[in-house]
């Protein structure tokens, strides 16, 4: 069996053996809604006749996409999530001041471990991949079932492996790595399917690299992306982990749908023109874009790398005239430590604004919204049409080294062209 | 179930954020959502679509997010069906719990043009455009889904799993 078909096959009632297609009831070990999604699972939850979640500690309710609150409405969403938490006891709601985005967060808790099934009620729950755990989105009436009754639906998914062979070029994070990826697949490269991620480039990466790769994997469709855990992540789990946990490997034999593979030391910087994640070019072949904006940060790429990754480019220089670069920690965790580096400074002395915590303008919610014709470089996940604001602007998605050097020209540019 | 209409046409890879802009995600109300429906495509789609229109489209349909928002809003709306060559994964779940019938047909999907009068009979399985004289063949749900829709999406049909259990004194897990 593959990763993802032995992870089913141990939380599946009544089986041993699973295969593509098998339809599944799947015990779940965490749950996951936010201020967007939350509201109408707790709205469908009460339907269902029972008046308590099945286990009020594997549930995780995380505000983080219009918190602090951007409007009435979105006060009202969240509160409706915190009077849930406080009525049902929830052990693992993240208040402001504590919080951070979801997908960022969990793994940070410990709350995402090796080897278990989590569903979220947002599609980047996919990220907990990156430690070994069949994690997938689903939408609010799935999760307001699964709450009541700590069990889901589950089609077993072909898998698709993909090996990434060598080392990574300097500045090449698993950002660049997953866009090349999605650009060569496409956005339904992956649908329905598993994908497993593997080879001696992932091994090299760190562990918010590899998260920022299985973050990406439903931008490809899929519904998990999966990676073998190894000493870097036991070590990640060290003094974080909440529960025990089991480590899944495929078996030698397993079967995959398809099998792709790459050689890392010849992915460059990548960047997605829009609309779509998989419109991806070199930075080599892109073009003069002048831009108006930068975003550095989301689920994908607003962890501690990141911000290293952007405060080497940005120590000691200025954000372009006329240019707005927004930096966004991930959570209170990275923005701590953000701090105690020194990495805020180095940021507001180059003229970032640097947020708290939250998906803001990711999803075109607020702070940082796009007017018509303007054009970003983002290191979120998504470039559809009116992502991040009007519909007739444009979100190029890159890697944070990239989204720095281009908030210091002015125009998309490689790392090179800024620090020499 | 019967379900007749005219036809509203849209391409590949129709994402969720197309369907229903984030900025609209500070509500759940189906009424409010559909107003924005296919804004970012079509401003004026919410005020063209009639009570009980299809919406035909390509590959991949509703594909990112995973808000449940987008086939609530489509509903909404008064669309009747939601044809297309394939969907994206989470939005088909979806859109089978909340009771919102959906149909993977790649002849459909390409044979029905814009405007064309479409009658769908989901107990039977076919799809037939009246004005083209045209019947597609459809891929039929699993059975599990056709059970969800049976019971009139997941939350009854959990609903119903839970009395049962509770009458068997078994706690759901
Ligand atoms: S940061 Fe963006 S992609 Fe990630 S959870 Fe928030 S809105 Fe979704």
């Amino acid at each position: 069996m593959t990763m993802a078909e032995k992870i089913l096959a141990a939380h599946a009632r009544g089986v041993h053996e699973v295969k593509p297609g098998d339809l599944l009831e799947v015990e779940v070990d965490m749950l996951l809604a936010n201020d967007i999604t939350g509201p109408m699972a707790i709205e469908e939850f009460w339907k269902i006749g029972v008046d308590r979640v099945f286990d009020p500690e594997r549930v995780a309710l995380v505000p983080d996409h219009f918190v602090p609150n951007k409007d009435i409405k979105s006060a009202e969403q969240a509160k409706r999530l915190r009077e849930f938490a406080q009525q049902q006891g929830i052990v693992h709601y993240f208040e402001v001041g504590e919080a951070g985005i979801e997908h960022a967060l969990l793994p940070e808790k410990g709350l995402a471990l090796p080897g278990e099934v989590i569903i979220g009620a947002d599609s980047h729950t996919c990220t907990y991949g990156a430690l070994g755990a069949f994690a997938t989105g689903v939408g609010s009436t799935d999760l307001a079932a699964a709450m009541a009754t700590g069990w889901v639906w589950f089609k077993v998914p072909p898998s698709i492996k993909i090996t990434y062979r060598g080392r990574p070029r300097e500045w090449v994070t698993g950002k660049d790595l997953i866009l090349y990826t999605i650009g060569a697949i496409g956005v339904d490269g992956a649908l329905y399917s598993a994908l497993e991620f593997g080879g001696e480039a992932i091994s090299r990466l760190s562990m918010d690299s590899r998260m920022t790769m299985a973050n990406m994997a439903i931008e490809a469709g899929a519904k998990v992306g999966l990676m073998v855990p190894d000493e870097k992540t036991l070590q990640y789990l060290e003094g974080r982990a909440q529960r025990s946990y089991q480590v899944y490997r495929p078996d030698e034999d397993a079967h995959y749908a398809a099998e792709y593979e790459y050689d890392a030391g010849s992915i460059e910087l990548q960047v997605a023109y829009p609309h779509l994640p998989s419109n991806t070019r070199g930075i080599s072949e892109v073009e003069d874009i002048p831009i108006d904006q930068v975003v550095i940060g989301s689920c994908t790429n607003g962890r501690l790398e990141d911000l290293r990754l952007a405060a080497a480019i940005l120590e000691g220089r200025k954000v372009a005239r006329g240019v707005r670069a927004i930096i966004i920690p991930a959570t209170w965790e990275v923005y701590r430590k953000a701090l105690d580096e020194g990495l805020l400074r180095i940021f507001l002395d180059a003229g970032a604004v640097v947020s708290p915590p939250t998906c803001g303008p990711c999803l075109g919610g607020y702070m940082g919204v796009l007017a018509a014709g303007e054009r970003a470089v983002s290191t979120t996940n998504r470039n559809f049409v009116g992502r991040m604001g009007h519909r007739d602007s444009e979100v190029y998605l890159a890697g944070p080294s990239v989204a720095a050097a281009s908030a210091v020209t002015g125009r998309i540019s490689a790392p090179e062209e800024v620090v020499g | 179930m019967k379900i007749a209409g005219k036809a509203w046409k849209f391409g590949n890879d129709v994402d969720t954020d197309a369907i229903i802009p984030a900025r609209y995600l500070n509500t759940f109300k189906p009424e409010e959502l559909a107003q924005h429906l296919m804004e970012d495509i079509d401003p004026d789609f919410a005020g063209k679509v009639g009570d009980g229109d299809i919406i035909v489209a390509g590959k991949n349909f509703g594909c990112g997010s995973s808000r449940e928002h987008a086939p609530v809003a489509i509903k909404g709306a008064g669309i009747s069906c939601v044809i297309a060559e394939s969907f994206a994964r989470i939005f088909y779940r979806n859109a089978i719990n909340i009771g919102l019938p959906i149909i993977e047909s790649a002849e459909a999907a390409q044979g029905i043009q814009p405007g064309d009068r479409v009658e769908v009979d989901l107990t039977r399985g076919l799809v037939r455009n009246v004005s083209r004289g045209e019947d597609y063949p459809v891929t039929p749900y699993p059975e599990f889904m056709q059970r969800i829709m049976d019971a009139g999406g997941l939350i009854a049909y959990v609903a119903r799993e839970v009395g049962r259990n509770a009458n068997r004194g078994l706690a759901p897990r």
